[in-house]
């Protein structure tokens, strides 16, 4: 792991940044816990969301990163709804989700491939196939006959096919995804 | 009617029936819809969990193309995810001049961010849709008792939507009432399907497809409704999953509530895909539609 995580300056500085980011005042939170309260994924999650907050607030940045939590949020923004301070928690949640990934550090190994290779999938054809999306994630996860069992009825039924569906200028969303890295490289210079 | 048409990824694959019923619609009610001509995929959730600048350009080249058509036109979105993703790049862009102006350098084309991102509740909602589908209906699904289930992204966030109710949305109730179906009153309008954590998190996620499905039937509704290729993916292929690795009997087919429209049209089964559901959709409809003396 990496070791600026346990110097709490550094890492109350990295709650900072990743506060900032999200337009979230960090002193803000009651820790009244509606946003725990509501989230469809907390059965499955080792850090709450009102935790998330919390561990934040007091520079405890290795534990969040390191949690199942920031890689099972489903960003379906019920906590911030009911939340009575109006906390982005998603997008704090989505800040910490990019640092680890950043250092490697993968809650969620599956997530994080599903994400990836929609974007390869993306920068190849410009549109998303569903059929090389679900057959790559399969192989790379090792999860080989997950949701075969539904394969025959989307066939059967033309559903999916073997044709691929693409943007024809592939090429141009391609360049568009290489400057909009470049973009976003250049906003988080910024922030630092 | 008219608008520029952003289809999405999904309504070749998962959500035929989706674009079958629409397109069925269209042609009774004489809707227009222009597909913008070379779009590319809007970059759905997985863009915007690994990059910001990213979740908002792939958007905008499409928005940009609808631009160029030179058609004026607001843009019709039917997916709730590809909606969220193209209605926050409008908002950055109208609030945020230099960000507009970075996201024309990323698409390598002009962008004003006139145009407005409407789904399809929103615009089936409007009075001339209403009066117009309902000239055209001639069947009935009287009594026919539905759970109308928006999901998250066509309600939150409300900055973005504009919805009038994130807890108890009440448009699609007032559309599927036109077919005579009777939407019950019940509490799981607006929360989480799971998205793609369906796939990536199965274990996490399948338990929010069954509270959904579980309080849908035990506030006696007969079938879901929903205006989202992957909601109603997620919950038509998933009931049978979990009925079978759970001994539970539920048995809500899932529409979407353009396929209930399309039906009191006239349209066959065929027509729109009823067959292509993985929960058995055909029977329910039928029953409804031989009450009513079709
Ligand atoms: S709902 Fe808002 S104020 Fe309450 S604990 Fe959660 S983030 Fe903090
Ligand atoms: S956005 Fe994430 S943390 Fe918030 S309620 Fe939804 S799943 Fe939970």
């Amino acid at each position: 792991m990496d070791r600026c995580l346990n110097n709490r300056e550094n890492a109350k500085a990295l709650a900072a940044r990743i506060a900032k980011d999200a337009g979230v005042d960090l002193q803000d939170c009651y820790q009244c816990g509606k946003c725990s309260g509501g989230c469809p994924m907390a059965g499955d999650m080792d850090l709450m969301p009102r935790q998330i907050i919390q561990y934040m607030r007091l520079g405890l940045m290795g534990d969040v990163l390191r949690s199942k939590s920031i890689w099972l949020c489903a960003a379906c923004h019920t906590c911030v709804d009911r939340c009575p301070h109006d906390i982005n928690l998603p997008g704090l949640i989505e800040g910490a989700r990019m640092e680890a990934k950043r250092r490697g550090m993968i809650g969620v190994k599956e997530v994080d491939k599903f994400t990836d290779i929609f974007l390869e999938n993306v920068k190849m054809f410009g549109k998303n196939q569903e059929v090389v999306l679900e057959g790559l994630y399969n192989v790379t996860t090792g999860h080989l006959m997950q949701d075969m069992v539904n394969v025959p009825h989307m066939l059967k039924h033309k559903i999916v096919g073997p044709e691929l569906n693409t943007t024809k200028q592939a090429a141009e969303v391609k360049e568009l995804m290489l400057r909009a890295q470049a973009a976003e490289n250049e906003r988080k210079r910024g922030e630092q | 009617m008219q608008f520029s048409y952003y289809p999405g990824c999904s309504m070749d694959t998962t959500g035929i029936t989706y674009k079958l019923s629409i397109e069925y619609i269209c042609s009774k009610i004489g809707l227009v819809l222009h597909e913008i001509p070379d779009w590319n995929c809007c970059g759905a959730t997985a863009a915007h969990s690994k990059n910001k600048m990213l979740a908002l350009a792939l958007p905008a080249r499409n928005l940009a193309q609808a631009e160029e058509e030179g058609l004026d036109l607001d843009v019709a979105v039917p997916c709730a995810s590809c909606y969220s993703r193209m209605k926050h790049t409008v908002v950055a862009a109208r609030q945020d001049e230099n960000m507009r102006r970075k996201l024309e350098e990323i698409i390598g084309m002009p962008y004003k961010a006139k145009a407005d991102v409407l789904n399809f509740l929103e615009i089936f909602s409007r009075p001339e849709m209403k009066r117009a589908c309902q000239e055209k209906m001639y069947r009935t699904l009287k009594g026919m008792k539905v759970a109308c289930y928006y999901g998250c992204l066509t309600s939150r966030p409300v900055e973005v939507t504009g919805a009038s109710s994130t807890e108890n949305p009440m448009e699609m109730d007032e559309i599927v009432a036109l077919t005579g179906a009777e939407p019950v009153e019940w509490d799981f309008k607006t929360e989480c399907c799971g998205a793609s954590h369906q796939v990536d998190a199965p274990k996490a996620a399948r338990p929010l497809i069954e509270r959904i499905i579980r309080n849908a039937k035990a506030n006696k509704a007969q079938a879901i409704i929903t205006a989202c290729p992957l909601c109603n993916l997620n919950l038509d292929m998933r009931e049978g999953e979990i009925n079978k690795a759970k001994g539970t009997r539920y048995d809500l087919p899932v529409y979407q509530f353009t396929e209930l429209l399309a039906v009191c049209m006239g349209a066959g089964a065929k027509d729109i895909g009823i067959h292509k559901h993985f929960f058995p959709a055909f029977d329910l409809l039928n029953e409804y539609l031989r009450k009513a003396g079709d």
